[in-house]
């Protein structure tokens, strides 16, 4: 019975050392001081060719801001008033003083983000969906930096790379008739944007007011 | 010994499994962000608002809760084919679920009205 107790012991510390993720030390002292409860995501800089990377990506970044504890500004809503003030280029929204953002929109903090990558790359036996996304979280009321990542992901991931060639074709084909609408940039830039933004992830954002986990990280 | 083992490898299992699913969602999604992208592309407003009204019902009757922005999306679609009234109303159910867009709210007041 003693030794049954001692090794179930030992295989519970063995799991709970598993399950506790191994972190790089970043430095949240300005998140922590922060402490924003609402995001305000303006529209992303997109540095690719694919055009339509922009409202995909923008589409797809609410979610996991609001599922780690955030109020996230209705993007639409937010779209169309810079729309209506004459700002239809991210560029020129991401130049606007975080005073002025403030004093419109009253959110804690403003998401900038920029797509580095995004779109469907072809080769002969393959075609390679990556989404690449930057991040920067600023504090609306001081203009401090609060956050920075970035994240990516790729169509790729996990897929057998030991086919035979007939089949690496037939699957580039394959992907290459992806839906227009609803697109395989669509599709991996959710990964993305999960990988980026979601609470709890190693170098993420911290778990917001709305989180049972809020204010429970260690120091 | 060999039960005993068999034993702490159960507990390991619902302990791991614990572990790697989670705490639940705070919302239903649903299809939300790209009911959001097919606004962005220009889709058929009607259709959105259908497929919105639906899941909004669903997630009532399941007793969950929409996810922030929602109700006002659904505002902003309902102000894009002249029901106002459902604009403000979606509006206000959106305060009341979340205080933190109230400021902007009353900035913007007039804004969306006529379409």
């Amino acid at each position: 019975m003693k030794y049954f107790i001692k090794s179930l012991a030992v295989l519970v510390c063995i799991f709970m050392i598993g399950c506790a993720s191994k972190r790089q030390p970043y430095d949240y002292t300005a998140f922590k001081n922060s402490r924003p409860k609402s995001i305000l995501i303006l529209p992303p800089i997109n540095n690719t060719v694919d055009v339509k990377g922009t409202y995909s990506f923008y589409s797809n970044a609410s979610k996991p801001l609001g599922e780690a504890g955030y109020y996230v500004f209705p993007i639409s809503m937010v779209d169309e008033l810079f729309k209506e003030n004459g700002y239809t280029n991210p560029n020129d929204i991401h130049s606007i003083p975080s005073g002025k953002l403030r004093e419109i929109f009253q959110a804690d903090v403003a998401l900038y983000l920029v797509i580095k990558d995004f779109g469907t790359k072809y080769s002969v036996v393959s075609s390679a969906t990556v989404v690449t996304v930057e991040g920067t979280l600023v504090d609306l009321k001081s203009g401090s930096t609060i956050w920075s990542g970035k994240a990516t992901a790729s169509s790729e991931e996990g897929k057998d790379n030991n086919q035979g060639l007939a089949v690496a074709m037939l699957s580039a084909i394959i992907n290459q008739v992806a839906s227009n609408f609803i697109d395989q940039g669509h599709k991996i830039g959710k990964i993305t944007s999960q990988r980026l933004l979601s609470g709890g992830v190693n170098d993420g954002v911290l778990f917001g007011p709305r989180h049972s986990l809020y204010m429970t990280e260690s120091k | 010994m060999n039960k005993n083992i068999k034993f702490c490898l159960l507990i390991s299992l619902i302990y791991f499994t614990g572990c790697a699913s989670g705490p639940k969602p705070l919302y239903s999604w649903g299809d939300y962000e790209d009911q959001v992208y097919s606004y962005f592309s220009g889709g058929p407003i009607e259709k959105q608002i259908l497929d919105l009204e639906k899941h909004a019902e669903k997630t009532k009757a399941a007793g969950l809760a929409l996810p922030p922005g929602f109700q006002a999306h659904l505002g902003l679609l309902y102000s894009k084919v002249g029901r106002d009234d459902k604009f403000a109303q979606q509006l206000d159910i959106e305060k009341s679920n979340f205080p933190e867009v109230i400021p902007f709210f009353e900035n913007i007041a007039n804004k969306f009205k006529k379409k």
